[in-house]
């Protein structure tokens, strides 16, 4: 074991030999490592990466909305849809889905256990693999001529188009084994590796969201993969299943895509939504209100989630079943504002400490507040006549999307970047690159709403004259969007230099990850952790010197 | 409880009893020694126990196997939507499949279920040979099951009865399959003994070069009557989109042969993607066993350490189990 010194006397820093960075060196010991939080890191660096491309797409869409007509030179229609395509497809299938289990929770999940590893650790490292081949795929794609069908596949139009549909698909169905082996793999993780007196009530919450994430990812994502399976099928062979050409049904399509998909919306809001109740507690140091009640209403949305998937055919569907639908929807809607009240009520009264994680948290409740309350909108059946495949439905869902998982996507990363890489960053550049990409985010799709209520349909590359305005100021909101993610990332790649080495427990969580160094040992506690209430901070102290929390000899009494 | 065996020094040199524990107590707790000592050279360090070892990879595989029954299940929702749909599809479809041979392929799967049962119980009592043997047993059931699948495959593949849009079947296939060996479709009720030969315009193309030696069977037009009761009762799906006429025909030699059905080739469809992805799913199974088969050789497996020999049995019980419901809801309809 490493040799541990401690600096300061209430021990929140303490420097460790063979922390899990710099124990091997060189890219060989990254590629063959079976530890959970380097694959965790490199999960990190992938995902943003792709997370850029996904974001330059995006920017070209904004561009090209930015006036009627042609906007972009060398844009036209066709590429545009290409590149609408390709925007949707990365963020969804290789960003926000694996986003926050795969990088942060791989990371967190086996410590937050006080655990050596995930189960399976050779596997979590072959998922990581798949994810890599899966967006090998997505480049093809991209580089050959790319699909242009949208990230939802529809049939006929994916049957028929002659873009590169296949590597698009089979990128998607890989991603897929991606994501199933990741949950499975958390699934016996949080079963098996729990010590014991580490009873269900006592996890911290974001192992919760993660176990029921990863519940949807064992269930769901097979029927995804079978789908994608007979999609290609029917473009190969004809088989007749989706393709009317053939005596196939389109309708069906849909209906197999969205019993995985909208389940898969689930995938990614609720490791979020367990990334937003491990941070306002810590920086409300106040115990988190309703803990069973956010843990059960996890459990709750991933029950729901399997049984609303029609609210996406409104339109093609019997009247019977779209009241089914809709009542069923409407009630998955209870459980997501159990945990809105809960976090609010967590706040209230709470000695509210405003550090960037804590800045993206409250983004969070703003944001998924709106994008949930306009789910309902959707799921109301006349209004949803007016409003389906207009601009509501991409605000809906960008609101969610990135308004809540990618928001809370950033808000985690900061909130362990600490722990994962040992550094603190500016707290200023920080709180500014929230802040701007909060205020983008709103300029970009507020607007949106508006065009979709007056019948600005999406997915279109032209649109009449009346829309200009709006459409330019979402496209305005897009840029400041852009370069508030640029802040961040320049905030955060700073800070791996120049940053300041970081406490032990720099927020003062009280979760067993914190109580490993900062970087973690390879082996990820030297010290074996104690197990406690996870957000019970009473006993915790602020050392201005280390700037860090420890915790005071009474508590360890009192418990 | 741990602590007991080993307590947990906090910054202030105080144990805490209740609520601290860790895996490493936990290991000593089960083992009731020194965690150092006894380890399985089989345990990997992340683990405490061979115990846990053994529940993970357990807990693990059956979550897998829940994945591959959804996998499957898809395509059993597929199968059961047509079926409910369009029934004379697979009424007539199933004419084309051996039910011999199906079976006989049922019973060699469930022998080699059991040989790999037996495999697994001699891994636990460590009897090398006879693991060995039941391995290979296993082993050869599955390659018996893939050759005869060869034999049923290309049997129907030779005769131009492919999958979807390749679907072109020669005269000899339906004479044989629907006249002769197996004798039903005699007495189906067809009812459709009109005889029309204008070809519909608008043949679809891969069908009409594909199937020269079936032109003249291929009889585009449906009874105007039937075509009209088809579509209200059963064809929604005709109406979302319209398929060509060229898959639209009767075939008809003499009057009693049954008449083949519109969209005849979406059972062919359905039969190829569900016993092609069971068949590429005995593929891996036989991968796995190969491995095992190779430790098994090497002596590797004991009461001590069987997880794998456990867990590829379980995998190919679930390959068995899709087949035992592929079988009938393919071969044994009537
Ligand atoms: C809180 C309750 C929610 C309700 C009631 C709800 C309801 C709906 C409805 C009815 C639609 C279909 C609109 C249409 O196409 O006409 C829809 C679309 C969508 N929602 Fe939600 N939603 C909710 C939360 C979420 C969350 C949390 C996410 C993702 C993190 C999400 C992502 C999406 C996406 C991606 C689409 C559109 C997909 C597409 O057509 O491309 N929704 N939502
Ligand atoms: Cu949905």
């Amino acid at each position: 074991m490493a040799t541990t010194t401690d600096i300061y006397p209430g021990r929140p820093y303490t420097e460790v030999e063979g922390n899990y960075l710099t124990h091997e060196k060189g890219i060989l010991s990254w590629l063959t490592t079976v530890d959970h939080k380097r694959i965790g890191v490199m999960y990190l660096m992938c995902i943003s990466t792709a997370f850029l491309f996904g974001g330059l797409f995006a920017m070209v869409i904004r561009w090209e909305l930015f006036a009627p007509g042609a906007t972009v030179p060398g844009l036209n229609a066709d590429r545009y849809n290409q590149i609408f395509t390709l925007h949707g497809a990365i963020m969804v299938f290789l960003v926000i889905i694996p986003g926050i289990p795969a990088a942060l929770g791989n990371f967190v999940l086996p410590m937050m256990l006080g655990a050596k590893d995930v189960a399976f650790p050779r596997l979590n490292l072959m998922s990581w693999y798949l994810w890599v081949v899966g967006a090998l795929f997505a480049v093809i794609s991209m580089v050959t001529s790319a699909a242009d069908t949208g990230w939802t596949f529809y049939t006929p139009y994916s049957t028929t188009t002659q873009t590169a549909v296949i590597p698009m698909v089979v990128g998607a169905f890989i991603l897929g084994f991606s994501s199933i082996f990741t949950g499975l793999n958390f699934i016996v993780t949080i079963h098996k590796m729990r010590p014991e007196g580490l009873t269900w009530f006592k996890l911290p919450l974001f192992l919760w969201s993660i176990y029921a994430t990863a519940i949807i990812q064992v269930i769901a994502t097979p029927v995804l993969g079978i789908t994608l399976l007979l999609l290609i099928a029917e473009r190969v062979m004809g088989v007749g299943i989706f393709d009317s050409t053939y005596g196939g049904d389109p309708v069906l399509f849909q209906h197999f895509f969205w019993f995985y998909s909208h389940p898969a919306v689930y995938i990614m809001i609720l490791p979020a939504m367990g990334v937003i109740s491990e941070m306002i507690p810590v920086f409300s140091r106040k115990h988190i209100f309703g803990y069973t009640a956010i843990a059960y209403s996890s459990v709750a949305i991933a029950m729901f989630s399997f049984i609303v998937w029609g609210h996406h055919m409104f339109t093609s569907m019997s009247p019977l079943s779209n009241m089914i639908f809709s009542a069923v929807t409407f009630s998955v809607s209870i459980p997501s504002a159990v945990k809105v009240f809960n976090w609010t009520a967590t706040l209230y009264k709470g000695s509210i400490r405003l550090a960037t994680p804590m800045c993206y948290a409250l983004a969070f409740l703003f944001l998924f507040t709106i994008g949930g309350l306009t789910g309902l909108h959707l799921a109301t059946l006349g209004t949803d006549i007016h409003l389906h495949d207009t601009y509501f439905v991409v605000a809906h869902f960008h609101y969610v999307m990135v308004g809540s998982t990618m928001i809370a996507f950033l808000g985690g990363l900061h909130y362990w970047w600490p722990k994962i890489f040992g550094k603190m960053y500016s707290e200023t550049y920080g709180r500014l690159g929230c802040l701007t990409t909060f205020i983008g985010f709103n300029v970009t799709f507020l607007p949106q709403f508006v065009l979709g209520t007056r019948g600005m349909p999406r997915r279109y590359y032209d649109y009449l004259p009346e829309f200009q305005t709006l459409h330019a100021v979402s496209s305005i909101g897009a840029f400041i969007m852009g370069a508030g993610l640029f802040i961040t990332l320049f905030c955060l790649l700073h800070s791996l230099k120049w940053g300041k080495p970081a406490a032990d427990n720099p927020w003062g969580s009280a979760a067993l990850e914190w109580q490993s160094t900062s970087p973690p040992h390879y082996h990820n506690f030297t010290k074996e952790p104690t197990v406690g209430d996870p957000y019970d901070y009473q006993d915790f102290k602020w050392d201005p010197k280390a700037e860090g929390y420890y915790k005071t000899a009474e508590g360890q009494g009192a418990a | 409880m741990g602590s007991e065996s080993r307590g947990i020094l906090q910054d202030s040199g105080r144990t805490r009893r209740r609520l601290t524990m860790t895996t490493e107590t936990q290991a000593i707790d089960k083992s009731g020694h020194d965690h150092d000592h006894g380890h399985s050279p089989y345990l990997q360090h992340h683990f405490d126990t061979m115990e846990q070892q053994f529940n993970s990879g357990k807990l693990g595989m059956w979550l897998f196997l829940a994945t591959e029954i959804l996998l499957f299940g898809g395509l059993f929702v597929a199968y059961a939507i047509y079926r409910a749909l369009h029934p004379e599809i697979f009424e007539y479809g199933h004419h084309f499949l051996d039910p011999v041979m199906g079976g006989t392929n049922t019973a060699v799967l469930i022998l080699s279920s059991f040989t790999m049962a037996a495999a697994v119980r001699y891994a636990q009592e460590g009897k090398k040979t006879m693991l060995v043997a039941c391995l290979v047993l296993t082993l050869g059931g599955a390659c018996g099951f893939l050759v005869i699948k060869y034999f049923e495959y290309s049997h129907k593949m030779v005769h131009g009865v492919f999958p979807g849009k390749f679907y072109a079947p020669d005269d000899h296939i339906l004479e044989e399959e629907l006249m002769g060996a197996h004798g039903h479709g005699h007495e189906e009720g067809d009812g459709h003994h009109e005889e029309g030969h204008g070809h519909a315009a608008g043949d679809h193309e891969e069908a009409a070069h594909e199937e020269p030696a079936a032109a003249p069977m291929v009889v585009s037009q449906t009874p105007p009557a039937a075509e009209g009761e088809f579509v209200i009762e059963k064809s929604q799906i005709a109406e979302a989109g319209g398929g060509p006429e060229g898959l639209v025909g009767i075939v008809q030699q003499e009057p009693k042969m049954p008449k083949r059905p519109e969209k005849a080739h979406v059972f062919f469809g359905i039969y190829y993607l569900m016993t092609g992805l069971h068949g590429l799913h005995v593929v891996i199974g036989m991968c796995a066993i190969g491995w095992v088969l190779l430790k098994a050789m090497k002596g590797v497996f004991g009461p001590e350490y069987f997880t794998p020999v456990d867990l590829v049995g379980l995998y190919w019980h679930l390959v068995d189990l899709i087949w035992i419901f592929l079988f009938p809801l393919l071969y044994l309809i009537d």
